[in-house]
């Protein structure tokens, strides 16, 4: 195992060795001590190793990952796993706000709570939260899979396109042209899917789950919808 | 004499234009929305003179003595900062708003020239990379078609906060633009109206601003330039937060900036003539100690070499053109009148950019219209224009006695109009005036 201390060595030191890898490395375990809340670590990683994080985090943690297994054993600034390709991020803790923002690929599990704007614009992006979100989540959301164990807040997919939104618990309120939907097979293939990805389809029932998404009033202009925009 | 009538006499302020977008607005419940910029006549750099060696100053020889025109990008912080051959580059137009042959032709003008384009909402295309030497990649708030390996293959990088036609709004693409091609770089359903979000998702204020351009960074291992692109609206501010921030690079785009489609009013009511913003943005620069270590690029309503000459000489190190490149790759060509008049335009006012039929073959995804367009002669005509602003902008600098085009300065300048003058701050023609300073 490769074992990178952020009190001796900078962020810059931590991600120039993540970018240096190829994908035939076979250093593909990686410590990171004494994150001490510091940006932007373990942003950029294109290759398929797993890193495990031993404190808080701050911004962008797993930027644009791609491949890689990261894992943050603690609480997670803005932005966690920002414009993710693939791989996975995951996060014991809490998460602050836009976790996973225009993501467009892999699984970002959030453990605890996730605060507002969770899956902002994302784009194919699998997000699991087990305890609950904050308001404007998955706003302009495009596509992928929102699946949330616990509540939503205020305006729940607001100008949604055509993401997937699996709330377990209450939802506060709907945003503009985000509608309650029902279950289809499909629908239920896609969240057991996703659950098992997270390792909890033993734990968690997916009947459990209402399905929330686009209703495409907004998909074209017309002016007796003017008061959504 | 009975019967006598005098004309018929327009109202000033409900003028024809006025009357026809009011009717045009009662039957259909929808503000007007078209591409291009402000039509509206603006101060512009059109109210200034620069003043020719004589006796006092002593010129250059044209076309014997050298005149630099070379520039450096940033050097501040990135590992391989851009080069360019002349003061001028192409500003960002997406692919989406632009037919792939289009943006391949202004990648191939760019190069030929020595300079860069730029990428816009919607992401790299493959021919653009392959077509353009120097690539700019951008990074907007809507991110479609963001990926980190685009990121890497781009030579710099230009968060876009705003736009000069409309600072403070998102984008708009109407769904007849939203082609098979379009709607999978955005991750977007074919067809329907995109709609992109005025802000970015994951910052909020300059603060973020800079662990955002931090992370940008270190994906790429601090090898590129990071441009910050704002539209003209309180341009001392915003080029001293986004410097703050780390910028590299400030980007100013005026208020006759284009934009692919956008509200009419918006376009035309929102923002500041590039004329006015330059001098606060300078300013803001030489009170940071980095004017010319962080570069500033302004556009809006570029049209030739004194132009160029005018925006360098208050102070900015290189300008960017959209509207005049399109012009130039063929768009309102006269040659196309008759279809120009069919859409219920003329050629050299077709601002329908949003509507996908573009017979030039520019502004659309119509994959016949788009044919239309060779990207070689185009981009051959891209990089004729570019020739010209950059003769010009040497002729004019030569004659003031400069041997680089970033050695013009203010004092080379006088304004027309005293409003000119207090914009631009430059003295009122035949006058030690500059109105708005200390009186002298």
């Amino acid at each position: 195992m490769s074992v990178v201390d952020l009190a001796e060595k900078s962020v810059r030191e931590l991600n120039a060795a993540l970018h240096g890898l190829s994908g035939e490395t076979n250093e593909t375990l990686w410590r990171v001590e004494n994150p001490q809340g510091k940006h932007a670590i373990a942003v950029g990683v294109d290759a398929p190793v797993a890193i495990e994080i031993a404190g808080h985090v701050g911004y962008y943690c797993g930027g644009m990952n791609q491949q890689a297994s990261i894992v943050v054993h603690g609480n997670a600034g803005p932005g966690v796993a920002e414009n993710m390709m693939s791989g996975s991020v995951r996060v014991t803790g809490d998460a602050s706000q836009s976790a996973g923002a225009t993501g467009h690929g892999g699984l970002l599990l959030i453990e605890g709570n996730a605060s507002a704007r969770c899956g902002i614009s994302m784009k194919g992006i699998d997000i699991v939260v087990a305890g609950s979100i904050g308001p404007m989540s998955a706003f302009m959301a495009q596509a992928g899979n929102l699946v949330v164990l616990g509540d939503a807040a205020e305006d729940l997919g607001d100008s949604i396109y055509e993401a997937r939104l699996f709330v377990r618990g209450t939802v506060k309120s709907l945003g503009a042209d985000c509608i309650e939907k029902p279950l289809g097979d499909e629908d239920r293939e896609a969240l057991a899917k996703v659950l098992a990805k997270a390792d909890l389809l033993d734990k968690v029932n997916p009947g459990e789950f209402r399905l929330y998404g686009s209703a495409r009033t907004l998909y074209h202009f017309h002016v007796d919808n003017a008061g959504a925009y | 004499m009975s019967g006598a009538r005098t004309i018929p006499r327009y109202s000033a302020t409900f003028d024809p234009y006025a009357i026809s977008e009011i009717q045009r607005a009662a039957a259909t419940g929808i503000y007007d929305i078209r591409g291009g910029g402000a039509k509206r006549k603006l101060p512009h750099f059109d109210d200034l003179l620069f003043l020719g060696a004589s006796i006092s100053r002593y010129p250059l020889e044209g076309y014997r003595e050298r005149c630099g025109t070379d520039v450096v990008l940033g050097a501040r912080h990135a590992k391989k900062p851009i080069h360019l051959k002349i003061p001028v580059t192409i500003a960002g137009m997406s692919f989406g708003a632009l037919s792939a042959q289009a943006k391949e032709a202004l990648g191939r003008g760019a190069t030929l020239s020595g300079t860069s384009t730029t990428t816009g909402d919607g992401g790299m295309t493959a021919e653009e990379r392959e077509h353009s030497a120097l690539l700019v990649y951008q990074i907007l708030p809507s991110r479609y078609g963001m990926n980190p390996d685009d990121l890497r293959k781009a030579d710099a990088i230009e968060v876009v906060i705003g736009q000069g036609a409309k600072p403070g709004g998102g984008g708009m693409l109407l769904g007849q633009k939203i082609s098979p091609r379009v709607a999978a770089m955005r991750t977007l359903p074919e067809g329907i109206d995109q709609r992109s979000a005025c802000r970015h998702p994951d910052w909020t204020g300059p603060d973020d601003l800079q662990i955002k351009i931090e992370e940008l960074r270190e994906i790429t291992d601090w090898q590129k330039p990071i441009y910050v692109k704002v539209g003209a609206s309180r341009p001392y501010y915003d080029t001293a937060l986004a410097v703050k921030a780390g910028a590299d690079v400030v980007v100013l785009d005026g208020m006759q900036g284009g934009t692919a489609a956008t509200q009419e009013v918006f376009i035309e009511n929102v923002g500041l003539p590039i004329l006015c913003a330059i001098r606060p943005a300078v300013q803001a620069l030489q009170d940071l100690g980095l004017h010319r270590k962080v570069q500033l690029i302004v556009s809006g309503g570029i049209r030739n070499g004194a132009d160029v000459a005018k925006a360098l000489a208050l102070g900015a190190d290189v300008v960017s053109i959209g509207t005049a490149a399109l012009i130039a790759l063929g768009d309102n060509d006269p040659r196309l009148e008759k279809e120009y008049t069919a859409l219920g335009s003329t050629a050299g006012a077709y601002d329908d950019w949003h509507e996908g039929r573009d017979p030039a073959g520019i502004t659309t995804q119509d994959t016949a219209l788009a044919a239309r367009l060779d990207p070689v002669a185009a981009g051959r005509r891209l990089a004729n224009f570019l020739s010209v602003l950059t003769l010009e902008a040497q002729t004019i600098a030569r004659a003031c006695g400069k041997s680089h085009v970033h050695n013009l300065e203010p004092e080379d300048l006088v304004a027309l109009t005293v409003e000119a003058a207090a914009m631009a701050r430059v003295p009122l023609a035949g006058t030690a005036w500059i109105p708005g300073t200390s009186g002298l």
